[in-house]
């Protein structure tokens, strides 16, 4: 196999003074692949990230884009990624279309072409109408949809976004996501006839490789594979289904009455390693191949401590109870 | 030309012309601050206090008052009779100025080797200064006035020298020619003054706001980011050098003697100084705010010790070697001399040469620490 990937990160670290903020991160992302960093914050998700655009040099480690290496041919790199950093800010002053134009030029594209290809990813992101209103102007959903245009213009075949949701109501990050999902499963922001950009030959165009931070776990699980990391590394990674495999059976939904009954009686069941709250339910985490010891127990020992149950059963683990065990997992 | 910078210029460009403080800075502050200190200090020398102790009084030393009345400059407020007097009405600031005609007055004046003195005091510089010229002037203007008369009254050959020297004792000398001497020094002040604040606050903005981390991601190489964003100013500097010489010109009647190029020449190495101490604090403050106060921190010194109020002769000795450091101070020397005068590059080679060196220092430094940012 002779697999093609747009990013190459390996054992990337980078210090802050006594602090290592990015300890031997490797990401590799395939065209037509998002990967989704995910961690808390000041793991180093967004360290990560700077490395691999080289806005921050790192320590150590090798990390190339499309091919060109970040630390010899920056230049050749920068031409082929489109970036969006977390405190992304337009130049609130300009114009939706003076914004793009910006981007544009200063990326690379010729005169004749900024117009043209501007308002196509206008259209495509759905700002066509608002093309001469001051940035400053925009709602918060709709500056988002103008980042993510000027980090889109230039057509890269990488995009790295840093927490582009955050702060953004749910129905903008919807649409956001339904942008993203066309722009990597199909070369459409590609007009018909244009094989050459910007001087980026397009011919193995499969798609773009898409580098993406998010707090949310809803997101995550859109996310081809996700990296979960923490204190600067990559604990885990793999595809959503792969990582809630780590969980599967081991995961009980309980739901009755009185909770604080319900939750006591699950902490203190010895083969129970965390109870959270989603709700009106309880998620219990057991330990592996308890799932049918803790379930019995369970039952008795919350019918004589008084409450009742509702439903008690094995559930399929969320993304969320992944993160939340991993977590702790090294935190031990 | 490369597209980029021309990118980072039309943009620079939009943004200075939509921010309203920076039209207001280059639009209407040099109007304003030319016509409030060219006023300002032409109204200063009108009506100076002076004493006169006309030991002479005769219809000569008369008519000499009456020409120092006339000016308008003076206001002859005390008539004394004794050095003393004199001592202690300008200690007590009554008097800006004494002027002591001697007694044999009329007959030098005959003989055509006439003086006077003027005691002036120093310690207005401002008011001194100009005193001291308009007395030399009225001087000189009253002794052609009398070569004249004689000239047609007696049918006597006209003489090259003037019969009457007006002979001053404040220990400094100024440099000037006519009351405007402040018009070159206010062009000089804002140019400097508006480029620092513009071109620090220019690329602050950016890192403020964040978008400095886009612009480190495209392929822009750092050199064009900042000639990119220093050249539109640069070119407002100029309109604004152009403008404020006009109004000068025009308006105050200032002397455009010099040779323009030479204007345009020295006002480029300023510019080179204060985009240098823009950038340079630019790259160091966080915030717009922060930049505006470390500009202002040079301001203050630059404007104080520049000459541009106080004549740096006049300096206890420890400030005026502190003035060496100051681009401004060569500027405003180089600029009166070339407007008043119409010097050539020889004379003021000795202000070019450090105004340049400094530039340079200054603009290296800061280019150097703008493109290690960036990294």
């Amino acid at each position: 196999m002779n697999e093609t990937f747009f990013i190459e990160a390996e054992n990337l670290t980078k210090h802050f003074g006594e602090v290592r903020a990015v300890d031997g991160v490797s990401i590799r992302v395939k065209p037509g692949e998002i990967y989704g960093l995910v961690g808390s914050d000041g793991a180093g998700k967004t360290t990560t990230m700077r490395l691999i655009v080289g806005a921050l040099k790192a320590d150590s480690g090798e990390c190339s884009v499309c091919g060109y290496d970040v630390k010899k041919h920056i230049e050749d790199a920068r031409s082929q990624l489109g970036y969006l950093s977390q405190r992304f800010s337009l130049y609130e002053d300009l114009t939706v279309l003076e914004n793009i134009r910006f981007f544009a030029e200063v990326r690379g594209l010729k005169p004749d072409e900024w117009l043209p290809r501007s308002l196509e990813i206008l259209d495509f992101v759905g700002l066509a109408n608002f093309k001469d209103r001051r940035a400053g102007q925009l709602s918060g959903g709709m500056k988002q949809k103008l980042g993510l245009a000027s980090a889109l213009v230039t057509r890269p075949r990488v995009l790295l976004l840093d927490e582009p949701t955050t702060g953004v109501d749910p129905v903008t990050r919807q649409d956001f996501w339904q942008l993203l999902i066309r722009l990597v499963s199909t070369p459409l922001h590609l007009p018909p006839n244009s094989e050459n950009l910007g001087g980026v030959s397009r011919r193995d165009e499969g798609g773009v490789a898409v580098l993406i931070s998010t707090p949310y776990m809803d997101e995550a699980s859109r996310c081809n594979r996700i990296g979960f990391m923490k204190s600067g590394r990559i604990i885990a990674e793999g595809t959503p289904w792969q990582l809630r495999d780590r969980l599967t059976g081991r995961v009980l939904e309980l739901r009755g009455s009185p909770l604080n009954v319900l939750r006591r009686a699950a902490h203190s069941d010895p083969d129970v390693e965390d109870v959270q709250a989603f709700g009106d339910r309880l998620h219990i985490r057991v330990r592996e191949k308890k799932a049918d010891d803790v379930l019995s127990r369970l039952k008795s020992r919350i019918r004589s401590a008084g409450g009742t149950i509702e439903d008690l059963r094995v559930t399929s683990p969320g993304l969320e109870d992944v993160f939340i065990a991993l977590s702790e997992a090294s935190n031990e | 030309m490369n597209s980029r910078l021309v990118s980072v210029m039309r943009k620079e460009f939009i943004q200075a012309f939509r921010d309203r403080r920076t039209v207001i800075m280059i639009v209407v502050m040099p109007i304003l601050q030319l016509f409030l200190l060219g006023y300002a200090s032409a109204t200063d020398v009108k009506n100076i206090p002076i004493a006169v102790w006309d030991q002479s009084q005769t219809p000569q030393s008369r008519a000499l008052l009456d020409a120092f009345r006339s000016a308008d400059y003076f206001r002859i407020a005390y008539a004394v009779s004794s050095q003393a007097e004199i001592q202690s009405l300008i200690e007590q600031g009554s008097a800006r100025a004494a002027l002591i005609i001697p007694p044999d007055y009329d007959r030098r004046l005959l003989e055509n080797n006439a003086q006077v003195s003027m005691i002036l005091d120093g310690s207005d510089a401002s008011v001194g200064a100009t005193a001291l010229s308009v007395a030399q002037l009225i001087g000189q203007s009253y002794g052609a006035k009398i070569v004249e008369e004689q000239a047609a009254l007696q049918g006597r050959p006209m003489l090259s020298a003037s019969p009457l020297q007006v002979r001053t004792q404040v220990w400094y000398n100024p440099d000037l020619i006519s009351a405007y001497f402040m018009i070159p020094g206010v062009i000089g002040q804002l140019l400097f003054m508006i480029t620092t604040v513009l071109t620090a606050s220019a690329v602050v903005r950016e890192r403020e706001r964040g978008t400095i981390e886009q612009l480190i991601v495209t392929p822009i190489r750092p050199w064009e980011l900042m000639v990119g964003k220093i050249t539109p100013y640069v070119i407002l500097s100029f309109v604004e050098v152009i403008e404020a010489l006009i109004i000068g010109h025009w308006w105050f009647k200032v002397p455009v003697i010099g040779n323009l190029g030479l204007i345009a020449l020295s006002s480029g190495l300023l510019l080179l100084s204060s985009l240098g101490i823009g950038l340079f604090a630019s790259t160091v403050a966080h915030t717009q705010q922060e930049a505006t106060v470390m500009v202002q921190m040079t301001m203050l010194p630059s404007i104080f010790l520049s000459g541009l109020f106080f004549p740096i002769d006049a300096m206890p000795r420890v400030l005026q070697w502190i003035s060496y450091l100051v681009p401004l101070k060569y500027f405003i020397i180089t600029l009166r001399s070339l407007m008043l005068k119409g010097a050539g590059l020889g004379t003021i080679q000795n202000q070019v040469i450090p105004l340049a060196l400094f530039g340079f220092i200054i603009m290296g430094a800061a280019a150097r620490r703008f493109h290690k940012t960036l990294d």
